[in-house]
C-alpha cells in the first residue's frame, strides 16, 4: 500500500507537508481540512453532551443530570453544534474547498483573510471551550435576558466572548465568498451557468455579511449590562427584556438558513449527478435560494408570538413565515422532478440527499405548525419545537453535510471509501433519526415542555423510544468515521472523476493541485450538461 | 393511554377542541404532503434505477405551468392557514369582558397567585368551572411562561410588564402548570396545579379556605401606608389627579396624548410617575419602585378597580 503522499503526483496534500505549512497555509483547500478538523471536535462535544442528555431522560426523575448539570449539559449542546458546528460545516469546509475549483479559479480573492478567519473561528471555539470547561454556562444557546445577563451565576461572558469572536469568522467567510463568484468566475462561466451549490453558497453568504453583527453587538449588550450594571435588558435596571428576543431572533432565524441553503446546494449536485440529468427548473432553484435568504430577514417574530408583543405584530410575522415556507416547497418539487426520467444510482450521496428530501419535507411542513399563531400558542417551547428543529438541522442540515462529505470525499482526498458500508451507514442515519425525533413530535403536542430535567411517567415510553433512537442515529455517525479515516490508508484511488460527474472540480486531478488546475478552463455550457457528456468514469 | 403511551392531550378548556381541530387540518394537509413527496421519490428512484452505465438520459428543462402549480397551491393552503390560525390567536388574547380575574405573581421557581377575595395561593390555582378566567402576570425575576397544556394556553411572564392570558375550563379535575420559558436551575421543577372545581365545591373551598382581607382592601392600606391619600382622594383639588373611578377611562396627558387607564398604564404611573404624566399636574410624585413589591402593586390595581365600582354603584341608583 503507498501512504499519502508518495505514489501520487504532487498534489495540495503532499506538497510541504510539515505542520508549520498548514499552520501557514492561504489554499483554499488546506483551510477548508483546517476547518473539517476543528469542527469535528465541535461536533463531538455537541454529539457527547446530547447522548448524556439523552441518557438522562431516559427515567421521569433524570437518571444522569439534575437543575444546573442538565441545564449546562442542553446548552453546551446547542452552543457547540449552532456557533461552531452547524454555522461553519458546509460553507467552511466544503465550501472553502469546492467554490475555487467550481468557479474554475486558483483560490478565494482573499486568500490571507480566509486563514485569518480560521485562526479567529479557533480563538471563539477556544474561548467557548474554556468556559465550558471552567465551570460552563447555563443559558441555552438563545441566553435569554434578563436571566443570561442578571441572574445567570455561570460563564456567561466569556461564552459570549467566544460566541462573538467566531462571529466574525463567519462575517470574513462570506465576504470572501461573495467577492470570490464575483469576480473569479473562468471564462464563460455566466451566472445562469453557476452549479447550485455556488447560488445556495451565494445566499449564504449575504446572510452572514448582514446577519452575524447583529448577533455580535447583541451579545456584547448582554456583556454590558453583566459586566458594567449598564441597564439594556433588565427592566430594574430601566432596560426591556423583549428588546433582546427581537434583536437575538434577528440574526438566529436566518442564521437556520445559513445551516439549510448550503445543504440545499449539496443536495442540488448530488441528486443531479446520481439521476445524471439538469436539475428541473434550474432557475427557480436558484431564485429560491435567493428568496429565502431575503424573506427570512423578515420573519423572526414568530419565536415571540407567545412573548406578549403586540398580536397585530404576530399577524405580519405569521404571514411572512409562511410566505418564506413557499421557496423551500418549490426546491423540493423540483429535485423531486428532477428523478423522473432519470438514471437513478443508488451510492450513498444519493441515499444521503433523499434522506434529506424526506426529512427536510417533515421539518418544514412541521415548521407550519409553528407559524401558524394559534397553534404555536399551545406548542411553542415544547418538545414539537425541539424535534421541528431537529429535522431542519440535524435532518437537514447535517445529513446533507454527510450527503456532500461522502460526494466530495474522493476529490478531497483521492481515495474511495467501501460503497456497502457507506449506504448502510445513509440508512441507519435516517432510521436512527426518525425514531430518535419523531416521538418528540408526539411528547411536545402532550405539552411535554423542553429544557427540563424531568417530565411527568406517562412521557416515559416516548421518551426512552427517542433514547433508543438516539443510540442507533450514534452508530450511524461512528461508523463513517471509522470507513472515511479507513479509506486514508486502504482506500482504492478516486481518479478525478469517479462517479461521473459534471461540473469543473472534477475535471481537476483528485486530489487537485495547489493551484487547482493546470490552465484555468473555458467554460462552453450550462451546469450539469450530463446529456452531452461522454462518461469519464476511469 | 396504550402501554402508558399518551397519544391525545386532555381537552379541558373551551378553547382546546378549537386548537385541536386546527392541529389536524394542519397535521392532514402534512400527511398529504409527506405522502406525496415520499411516494413519487419512491416510486422514481425504483422506476427511473440505473440499468446501465452508459445510460443518458433526456435532459428536462423545467416548466412553468409545474411552478406555477407548486407554488399557488401550496400559497393558497399557507393562506387558509394563516387566517384560521390568527383568528384563534385573536380569540386566545381577548379574555371575555366578564372574566374573574386573577393575578400571578412568577418568580425562581414558584408561582404566586391572588384571588381578588384576597385569596393567595402558592403552586395551586382554585378556578371554578365554565366561567371564564383572566390571568395578568408579571415576574419578579428572569422570563418566566404560564403554560397549561391541557388548556392549550401559554403566555410568558415577563418583569416589568403586565402579559395576560384567560381561559374557561370546561372539565373538573387538575392540570398541570408548568414554566414553558427556561428560567434557570429548577426550571424543570417550577410546576403547579390548576384544579378546576364545579361552582358550589368552588364556593366552598372559598368560605373554607384563611382568607384574610379582600385584595382591594389590602390596596387601600398601601394606599394609606405609603401616603398615596393625601393627593390622589380630594376629587380635582388635590395635588394629584383624583383616581376614582379612573379605571378603565381615557386619560390626557401633559403631552396632549390620550392614553387608557389599564394595568398596565397606572402600574407604570406606580412605578415612573413621570413616564405619562397626566395634563394639568406637575411632575412632584415619588416613585414607588423599589419601595412596593410586585404583589403590593396588584393590591394597588385592585383597590383603583374598586374604586371605579363604586363610583358606578354610586352612579346607577
Ligand atoms: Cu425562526
Ligand atoms: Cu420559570
Amino acid at each position: 500500500m503507498s501512504t499519502l503522499a508518495t505514489a501520487r503526483p504532487a498534489n495540495y496534500l503532499s506538497v510541504d507537508p510539515g505542520v508549520m505549512s498548514w499552520l501557514l497555509t492561504k489554499d483554499h483547500k488546506r483551510i477548508g481540512i483546517l476547518y473539517l478538523v476543528s469542527i469535528s471536535v465541535f461536533f463531538l462535544v455537541g454529539a457527547v453532551s446530547a447522548a448524556v442528555i439523552r441518557l438522562s431522560l431516559f427515567t421521569p426523575e433524570g437518571a444522569l443530570l439534575h437543575g444546573q448539570a442538565y441545564n449546562k449539559m442542553f446548552s453546551l449542546h446547542g452552543i457547540s453544534m449552532i456557533f461552531f458546528f452547524l454555522i461553519p460545516s458546509i460553507p467552511a469546509v466544503l465550501g472553502n474547498f469546492l467554490l475555487p475549483l467550481m468557479i474554475g479559479a486558483r483560490d478565494v480573492a482573499f486568500p490571507r483573510l480566509n486563514l485569518l478567519s480560521w485562526y479567529i473561528f479557533v480563538l471563539g471555539g477556544a474561548s467557548t471551550l474554556i468556559a465550558a470547561t471552567t465551570g460552563g454556562v447555563d443559558t441555552g444557546w438563545t441566553f435569554y435576558t434578563p436571566f443570561s445577563s442578571i441572574y445567570s451565576n455561570t460563564n456567561v461572558t466569556l461564552t459570549a466572548v467566544g460566541v462573538f469572536i467566531t462571529g466574525f469568522s463567519s462575517i470574513l467567510t462570506g465576504l470572501n465568498f461573495l467577492v470570490t463568484i464575483h469576480k473569479m468566475r473562468a471564462p464563460g462561466l455566466s451566472w445562469s451557468r453557476l452549479p447550485l451549490f455556488v447560488w445556495a453558497h451565494y445566499a449564504t453568504s449575504l446572510i452572514m455579511i448582514l446577519g452575524t453583527p447583529v448577533v455580535a453587538i447583541t451579545l456584547l449588550m448582554v456583556g454590558l449590562e453583566r459586566g458594567l450594571g449598564i441597564g439594556l435588558f433588565d427592566p430594574a435596571l430601566g432596560g426591556d427584556p423583549i428588546l433582546f428576543q427581537h434583536l437575538f431572533w434577528f440574526y438566529s432565524h436566518p442564521a437556520v438558513y445559513i445551516m439549510i441553503l448550503p445543504s440545499m446546494g449539496v443536495v442540488s449536485e448530488v441528486i443531479a449527478c446520481f439521476s445524471r440529468k439538469r436539475i428541473f427548473g434550474y432557475e427557480f432553484v436558484a431564485g429560491s435560494s435567493l428568496a429565502i435568504a431575503v424573506i427570512g430577514f423578515f420573519v423572526w417574530g414568530h419565536h415571540m408570538f407567545v412573548s406578549g408583543q403586540s398580536v397585530y405584530a404576530g399577524l405580519v410575522f405569521s404571514l411572512l413565515s409562511f410566505l418564506v415556507a413557499i421557496p423551500s416547497g418549490v426546491k423540493v418539487f423540483n429535485w423531486t422532478a428532477t428523478l423522473y426520467k432519470g438514471s437513478v444510482a443508488y451510492h450513498a450521496p444519493m441515499l444521503y440527499a433523499l434522506g434529506f428530501i424526506g426529512l427536510f419535507t417533515i421539518g418544514g411542513l412541521t415548521g407550519l405548525f409553528l407559524a401558524t399563531l394559534g397553534t404555536d400558542v399551545h406548542l411553542t417551547d415544547t418538545y414539537f419545537v425541539v424535534a421541528h428543529f431537529h429535522y431542519i438541522m440535524v435532518g437537514g442540515a447535517i445529513t446533507g453535510f454527510m450527503g456532500g462529505l461522502h460526494f466530495w470525499w474522493p476529490k478531497i482526498t483521492g481515495w474511495l471509501y467501501p460503497e456497502g458500508w457507506s449506504r448502510a451507514a445513509a440508512l441507519l442515519l435516517f432510521v436512527g433519526f426518525n425514531l430518535t425525533f419523531f416521538p418528540q413530535f408526539i411528547l411536545g403536542y402532550n405539552g411535554m415542555l423542553r429544557r427540563t430535567y424531568t417530565y411527568p411517567p406517562e412521557f416515559q415510553v416516548l421518551n426512552v423510544m427517542s433514547t433508543a433512537g438516539a443510540s442507533i442515529l450514534a452508530v450511524g455517525y461512528l461508523i463513517p468515521v471509522i470507513y472515511l479515516l479507513w479509506s486514508l490508508r486502504y482506500g482504492q484511488a478516486a481518479g478525478p472523476n469517479p462517479w461521473g460527474a459534471t461540473g469543473l472540480e472534477w475535471t481537476a486531478p483528485s486530489p487537485p493541485p495547489p493551484g487547482n488546475f493546470e490552465k484555468i478552463p473555458v467554460v462552453t455550457e450550462e451546469a450539469y450538461a450530463y446529456s452531452t457528456m461522454e462518461t469519464r468514469r476511469a | 393511554m396504550l402501554f402508558g403511551l399518551r397519544l391525545f392531550p386532555e381537552q379541558a378548556s373551551t378553547m382546546a377542541g378549537q386548537v385541536d381541530a386546527l392541529l389536524l387540518f394542519l397535521l392532514a394537509v402534512s400527511l398529504f404532503f409527506i405522502g406525496l413527496i415520499f411516494l413519487t421519490v419512491i416510486v422514481f428512484a425504483i422506476r427511473y434505477r440505473r440499468r446501465s452505465e452508459a445510460e443518458r438520459p433526456q435532459p428536462i428543462h423545467g416548466s412553468l405551468p409545474l411552478e406555477l402549480l407548486w407554488t399557488i397551491i401550496p400559497l393558497g393552503l399557507a393562506l387558509v392557514m394563516f387566517g384560521w390560525g390568527a383568528w384563534l390567536y385573536f380569540a386566545l388574547n381577548r379574555p371575555p369582558a366578564d372574566a374573574m380575574e386573577v393575578f400571578v405573581v412568577a418568580k425562581q421557581w414558584m408561582w404566586k397567585f391572588q384571588h381578588p377575595s384576597g385569596m393567595r395561593e402558592i403552586n395551586e390555582l382554585h378556578v371554578p368551572l365554565g366561567r371564564p378566567v383572566k390571568v395578568t402576570m408579571t415576574s419578579e425575576d428572569a422570563i418566566h411562561s404560564f403554560g397549561v397544556s391541557d388548556f392549550r394556553i401559554k403566555m410568558d411572564v415577563v418583569p416589568g410588564r403586565y402579559t395576560t392570558a384567560w381561559f374557561e375550563a370546561t372539565k373538573p379535575g387538575e392540570y398541570r402548570l408548568g414554566c414553558a420559558e427556561y428560567c434557570g436551575t429548577e426550571h424543570a421543577k417550577m410546576v403547579g396545579r390548576v384544579v378546576v372545581m364545579r361552582p358550589e365545591a368552588y364556593e366552598a373551598w372559598l368560605r373554607g379556605a384563611p382568607t384574610g382581607i379582600s385584595l382591594a382592601a389590602a390596596g387601600e392600606k398601601v394606599f394609606q401606608q405609603n401616603g398615596c391619600a393625601a393627593c390622589h382622594l380630594s376629587a380635582g383639588a388635590g395635588p394629584g389627579p383624583s383616581l376614582a373611578g379612573i379605571f378603565g377611562k381615557p386619560v390626557k396627558l401633559a403631552t396632549g396624548q390620550t392614553v387608557t387607564a389599564d394595568d398596565a398604564y397606572l402600574r407604570e404611573s406606580i412605578l415612573d410617575p413621570q413616564a405619562k404624566l397626566v395634563a394639568g399636574y406637575p411632575p412632584i410624585m415619588p416613585s414607588l419602585k423599589g419601595m412596593l413589591g410586585e404583589e403590593q402593586v396588584t393590591q394597588l390595581l385592585a383597590y383603583i378597580k374598586s374604586l371605579a365600582a363604586d363610583q358606578k354603584a354610586k352612579a346607577a341608583p
